[in-house]
């Protein structure tokens, strides 16, 4: 039910991605650049990512650098270089099993909890080197607000699922607490829904009230970033809508990096986005640019449906 | 004609695919399902009837016999006619004929063959004596002392219903004086006199430096002597009360006539309780039942164990129990949260997980003896060497180095807590992972997300270990037998005196007494039905606890797992 969007890349193997990449290949021979690097990099190659110059420009809240990640001795992200912008809602985009949520969750570090995770390179947010040794993580998370692909509000009332983060910081006055859950909640686009219920448990709501909740908890303690990992993908489509319009309402005020399946989603929501695949970033640029003239054939490929 | 065709093809068909929609398994897991619930309510409805029944006043039927023999008593059980003729083989029945001191029975059968007559006689009385068993015969007189106060039997049985209680009422003084103030006052001398001792071993150390009689000693030793006196004085006023109400019971005694001429004086002060079965309306036997009830659950034992009430055993059940379940709630939580949430997956904690599955499956007089071993001879022998050494030597008898209610309490801590730690892990491994991931998400730390997250989420399922727990420590008997449990034990381990707890004293428990009234009672049969309202009444119990404990779990999983989506 959750894995929604996995069906159509659970059946896809390297062999099965490049014969069909290659079906699509002659239509889209308008680019430049060589057809084989989908190729290349499942042959394990290096290949150069192509970043567009726009997304250089914009001013970063999170640098990601020569970022490497294995599971065991399985590699899953290969040398990830990227800059998110500040303020702006960046998407990333690729099929299964190419890295995204590994990526996502190496910004607040949750990978730290599989016992078998081993990383090199680093990210930095707002200047501030998230893997160095002396970082503390439970302060690094709370720099962040991660919402999950599948709702996740914990065993209380919708108060207390709400103010989560300020409450284990130990904020005890109801006034600030009371203050801060209506901010979120409005900022969730939830409040108008749940003001009259808030002390009853949040697992009463509806699966797009619950996946709200969770953005209101993410966006309680005021993050700098906020990490989305395919909040949609257990929706219903008016839920996915609600979820949708609020990405928009959120995008100027917080930074947000989305992991997405759907291509839709990441065309109308985000400013910037990032095509991965295998473990490697592809091509990075604005959201138009890589829907409308993307710089690789494989790119065009992948947005416009052809793999994937 | 189509329709003619396909009938008998879709007939076969589903007459084939039976085992294809997989009816002979619905029917297997049903009946299956079906025979163990027929078995578990057949088994507890016959012990609550059986249980239920034991105090319902039966009617005293008379039996005269062929060759002039007569007999009161109550039907327990019928017998039907074999299916041989030989004489001796017809219905016959087992009748409570009670009266032992004048028959030597409690209990005899009776063919039906050779009864003359049986009949309801109105003013047949059953009679529950303090000692040698029930009484059935006919009210004949009520004295005191030379003086006939009534005769006849309605009339004595008026001026019974009327002196009765009185005389009860100053017995239960009398009792309650003997039991509580006496035993108060010979507490207060043994403190006493442990002091002095407790002084004597204190000198003895310093004496062998200086070698005169300590001070403290000396005090001790006066102290002493006021307490000695002072319970003297106040002994002396207590035989006087005693004194002056026993001479008030003492000339009021029954002529009572048993069914076959024999006669017996009972002084009334003996009787428990009488009765008319035979000319009770139904209120009036509700009233009998009720009363008998009562006093089950709320009086001592008498007759070893075998009539009388078992509040001791109640109470020390219960003590035990939750003793038990307040000391195995948190270690086992705690040791099933190490080993789930803190504990690195691998060779060890796998170990550590197969030993205690293990444990759950150690015979529990295992645990008894190793309770006696290490709790009682163990830890009380050292507590006693510590702080009760005085006793030790004065009265060579141990306070806690014995078994006692802490003791006991301890041992089925042992013995359930693998029960408590493998549902706990469990409960924990139940709690989706997601949970946890958003609020280390939230910047919560290990601890927090535990105790915030994991904890309240998992308690449903920790609270049923802890039911499971229960259910197992109270009805155990064997490891019990070891470390605290006695046949007979007055001294409840909780009361009034101070320090109100005591944990070292030996303790009553009802599964225990189930054994030892039904397998080690001297009047076997007469026994038999208080070992079914004793078992009616531990099931009760435990269910109770149960009961408690499963609305406590039904308010958590209310507010901590409603359903998602």
């Amino acid at each position: 039910m959750t894995e929604v969007p996995s069906i159509m890349a659970s059946s896809m193997n390297t062999r099965s991605e490049s014969k069909s990449f290659r079906g699509g290949a002659p239509e889209a021979a308008v680019t430049p650049v060589p057809s084989d690097r989908l190729l290349a990099v499942a042959a394990g190659r290096d290949v150069p990512s192509e970043v567009h110059p726009e997304v250089l420009e914009a001013p970063p809240v999170l640098e990601i650098d020569r970022f490497n990640l294995w599971y065991g001795s399985k590699q899953a992200l290969h040398g990830i270089t990227m800059p998110i912008p500040n303020n702006k809602v960046t998407a990333l985009i690729g099929p299964s099993g190419c890295g995204k949520s590994t990526l996502l969750r190496s910004v607040n570090r949750l990978n730290d909890l599989v016992q078998s995770v081993r990383i090199t390179g680093d990210m930095r947010l707002n200047g501030d080197s998230i893997y160095d040794p002396r970082m503390d993580v439970i302060e690094l998370r709370k720099r962040m607000g991660m919402v999950f692909q599948k709702p996740n509000p914990f065993p209380m009332s919708i108060y207390e699922n709400v103010v989560y983060a300020l409450r284990i910081d130990g904020e005890n006055s109801r006034g600030v607490l009371d203050e801060v859950c209506e901010l979120s909640l409005r900022g969730a686009a939830l409040w108008d829904e749940v003001k009259d219920r808030l002390h009853d448990s949040a697992l009463g709501l509806s699966g797009g009230q619950q996946q709200r909740l969770c953005i209101a908890r993410a966006i309680a303690a005021e993050p700098e970033v906020l990490l989305l990992d395919e909040p949609c993908s257990a929706l219903d489509p008016i839920a996915t809508g609600k979820v949708e319009e609020l990405i928009q309402e959120l995008r100027g005020r917080y930074s947000v990096l989305i992991v997405t399946h759907n291509m839709q989603q990441a065309s109308r929501t985000s400013d910037y986005t990032a095509f991965m695949y295998l473990g490697r970033l592809i091509e990075y640029g604005t959201t138009t640019s890589i829907f409308t003239k993307p710089i690789l054939r494989e790119t065009e490929a992948y947005v416009t449906g052809r793999f994937g | 004609m189509t329709s003619d065709k396909q009938r008998p093809r879709r007939l076969r068909s589903t007459y084939s695919s039976l085992t294809a929609h997989g009816e002979p398994w619905v029917w297997l897991t049903g009946g299956a399902l079906a025979l163990a619930i027929a078995m578990i309510t057949g088994l507890l409805t016959f012990i609550a009837v059986r249980g239920a029944s034991t105090f319902w006043p039966a009617p005293l039927e008379l039996l005269e016999l062929s060759d002039g023999r007569r007999a009161l008593g109550e039907v327990s059980e019928r017998e039907a006619a074999r299916a041989t003729t030989e004489p001796g083989n017809g219905s016959r029945r087992l009748v409570r004929t009670a009266n032992f001191e004048l028959t030597g029975n409690h209990y005899e059968w009776f063919d039906d063959a050779a009864l003359a007559r049986v009949s309801l006689p109105e003013w047949a009385t059953a009679v529950d004596r303090l000692e040698g068993g029930r009484f059935h015969g006919f009210f004949a007189r009520l004295r005191h002392g030379e003086t006939v106060v009534a005769e006849g039997p309605a009339e004595t049985w008026k001026a019974f219903e009327k002196e009765h209680p009185l005389v009860r009422q100053r017995w239960r003084e009398t009792r309650r004086i003997d039991k509580h103030e006496r035993g108060q006052l010979q507490r207060q001398l043994r403190t006493a006199r442990l002091a002095v001792v407790q002084a004597g071993l204190d000198a003895g150390s310093a004496a062998a430096t200086s070698g005169s009689m300590p001070a403290a000693q000396a005090a001790a030793a006066a102290a002493e002597q006021a307490v000695i006196a002072r319970v003297h004085m106040q002994s002396l006023a207590l035989d006087e009360r005693t004194a002056r109400l026993r001479q008030e019971n003492e000339g009021w005694g029954l002529d009572v006539e048993t069914a076959d001429g024999g006669r017996k004086v009972i002084p009334l002060e003996e009787i428990v309780r009488a009765w008319q079965p035979n000319r009770l309306s139904i209120a009036g036997k509700l009233g009998v039942y009720t009363g008998r009830w009562g006093e089950f659950l709320a009086d001592d034992p008498r007759e070893a164990n075998s009539a009388g009430g078992v509040f001791p055993a109640i109470w020390g059940t219960v003590a035990m129990t939750l003793i038990m379940a307040v000391l195995v709630a948190p270690f086992g939580v705690l040791a099933a949260l190490y080993l789930r949430e803190y504990a690195t997956p691998g060779l060890v904690t796998t170990a550590v997980r197969i030993a205690i599955n293990n444990l759950a499956g150690v015979p529990s007089i295992v645990y008894g003896a190793f309770g006696l071993g290490f709790f009682c001879y163990g830890l009380g022998g050292g507590i006693d060497e510590l702080f009760f050494r005085a006793s030790l030597v004065a009265d060579k008898q141990p306070t806690f180095g014995t078994g006692g209610l802490l003791w006991a309490s301890r041992t089925l801590w042992l013995l359930t807590l693998p029960v408590v730690i493998v549902a706990t892990e469990e409960a924990l491994s139940s709690v989706p992972n997601s949970m946890r991931e958003g609020s280390y998400a939230c910047g919560a730390g290990k601890w927090q997300t535990i105790r915030r997250i994991v904890l309240p989420r998992a308690l449903p399922g920790i609270m049923t270990g802890l039911i499971l727990a229960m259910a197992r420590g109270a009805g155990e008997v064997a490891p019990l037998m070891l470390v605290g449990v006695k046949k007979l034990a007055l001294d409840l381990p909780i009361d009034g005196t101070f320090p109100f707890v005591h944990p070292e004293r030996e303790f009553m428990h009802l599964a225990y007494l189930i054994y030892d009234v039904g397998f080690q009672s001297p009047n076997s049969q007469a026994a038999k039905p208080m070992v079914f309202t004793i078992t009616f009444l531990l099931v009760t119990i435990i269910a109770l606890l149960n009961v408690a404990a499963i609305w406590i779990r039904s308010r958590l999983k209310r507010r901590y797992v409603a359903q998602q989506f």
